[in-house]
């Protein structure tokens, strides 16, 4: 099994290896056309700004690249926001693999950014396989992607969005699942059994 | 809903843990590491690594610690201590910390904030902020409570989150020692002033304790260190506690 991290400039990598490594896997850390085509699971980090992440990705050719692929992919954090339509951050058309939106938490009412542990729940999908309604995940994060039909898991701060989104063999999840103890590592091991 | 987190702290120098602490299952008591893989066990939201090694030549040997950190355990950490430039977090962000927190060198450069902010994200700056109450005012000290900077604490607090600050640690220096509590009121006031999370430090002393500090003190995280060590409280029974007393945490 191949399983590549994407590199690219919002990445990080070093924490997502980490926790693929205490699953048993050796993740190849590549931003190269060709070994991104030929892997056979896929996770595209993010801690950084939408605008220069998008950026990055079409400079790199990469935008295509991951719209094409067929094999699963996961996005973390900002690699899920990047995979929707548009992002309130820098003003950012997305890869527009998911349908949602993503916006700015309102910061005359919540702390921006939401920081800590928080639950999921209406869970759907292999992805959370064995994993019990309510469970807490750690987020960190100021945008926020809507509901809608790729929605397969919620959360609450403030409102009700989607912390995590499926389509095809496309897969995000709002949370780092890399940092949120042993659930997280339950799902990124259903992520890589898919 | 978003949990109140408990936060254990560990201060590091020359590589090894500085109070000795004896869990029955920990073989060396001394190594960062094992301490860190323990509280996680034991439900510890979150780590925060306090450096106080005091040449810059040792502190060499705090990105490879981070490393062996971040390997082992899998939830968030902070490392702070000694970190004045864009460099050093670029360093401990690159050897696998999630956060890095700043104190002294956020007051001699504020900026420092921002750039910090600007190139790796809000999210992983903490401003920590050592505050004492003298002549009827909050006052923001460094250099562990030595020096006065003369600035209030709640002013400087709104400058930080205006600088790009993600968090704010902030510790009371008439509280920290004392175990008789958190100081509730400069919490209050400093978590209703900003919109970014307050984690709250210096006091606990009892499971009561945390309870105020995130009610009448409205603090979003609480973090101690050696109540923790010496076992006086245990972190299960901490979130227990706060649980039952209908506190949103994570168990």
């Amino acid at each position: 099994m191949k399983t590549v991290i994407i590199k690219y400039n919002a990445g990080n990598t070093r924490s997502v290896t980490f926790a693929l490594e205490r699953i048993g896997i050796t993740p190849l850390i590549t931003d190269d056309v060709d070994e991104i085509l030929s892997a056979d699971k896929l996770i595209l980090p993010g801690v950084g700004e939408a605008s220069s992440a998008m950026k990055y990705l079409q400079e790199k050719k990469l935008d295509n690249v991951i719209c094409s692929l067929t094999q699963p992919i996961l996005g973390i954090c900002l690699g899920m926001q990047l995979m929707c339509e548009y992002s309130e951050e820098g003003n950012t058309n997305c890869l527009g693999i998911f349908k949602q939106n993503v916006k700015l938490f309102s910061r005359s009412e919540l702390k921006v950014p939401q920081i800590g542990w928080n639950t999921i729940l209406d869970l759907k999908t292999e992805l959370f396989s064995s994993v019990k309604e309510n469970e807490y995940q750690y987020l960190v994060h100021s945008y926020y992607a809507e509901l809608g039909v790729n929605t397969i898991a919620k959360t609450n701060y403030g409102l009700t969005y989607s912390s995590a989104l499926n389509k095809n063999n496309f897969y995000g999840v709002q949370f780092h699942p890399e940092k949120s103890g042993p659930t997280g590592q339950k799902i990124l091991e259903n992520f890589i059994k898919l | 809903m978003l949990a109140k987190r408990i936060i254990p702290c560990l201060d590091i120098k020359d590589g090894r843990t500085v109070k000795g602490v004896n869990f029955e299952n920990i073989r060396d008591a001394g190594d960062p590491v094992e301490l860190a893989i323990e509280y996680s066990k034991q439900g510890a939201d979150e780590l925060v690594f306090l450096d106080i090694t005091a040449t810059n030549e040792k502190r060499k040997t705090l990105s490879a610690l981070v490393t062996r950190i971040a390997k082992q355990i899998n939830i968030p950490f902070t490392v702070g201590g000694g970190i004045s430039s864009v460099e050093d977090v670029s360093a401990l962000l690159n050897s696998g910390a999630d956060k890095v927190s700043i104190n002294s060198a956020a007051i001699k450069n504020p900026e420092l904030i921002s750039e910090l902010a600007n190139q790796f994200g809000s999210q992983c700056v903490v401003v920590a902020i050592d505050t004492k109450f003298d002549n009827n005012e909050w006052w923001v000290y460094i250099n562990g409570g030595r020096i006065n900077t003369g600035l209030k604490t709640i002013d400087w607090a709104k400058q930080v989150t205006e600088f790009g600050a993600g968090e704010i640690l902030l510790t009371s220096m008439n509280n920290d020692g004392t175990k008789k509590g958190f100081a509730l009121d400069i919490t209050k006031q400093i978590s209703e002033a900003v919109n970014i999370p307050v984690i709250a430090s210096g006091g606990a002393g009892t499971v009561e304790h945390f309870k105020a500090v995130f009610t009448a003190g409205k603090a979003d995280a609480a973090l101690a260190a050696s109540i923790f060590h010496y076992k006086e409280i245990g972190i299960q029974d901490l979130k227990k506690y706060l649980k039952n007393n209908n506190i949103e945490i994570r168990t």
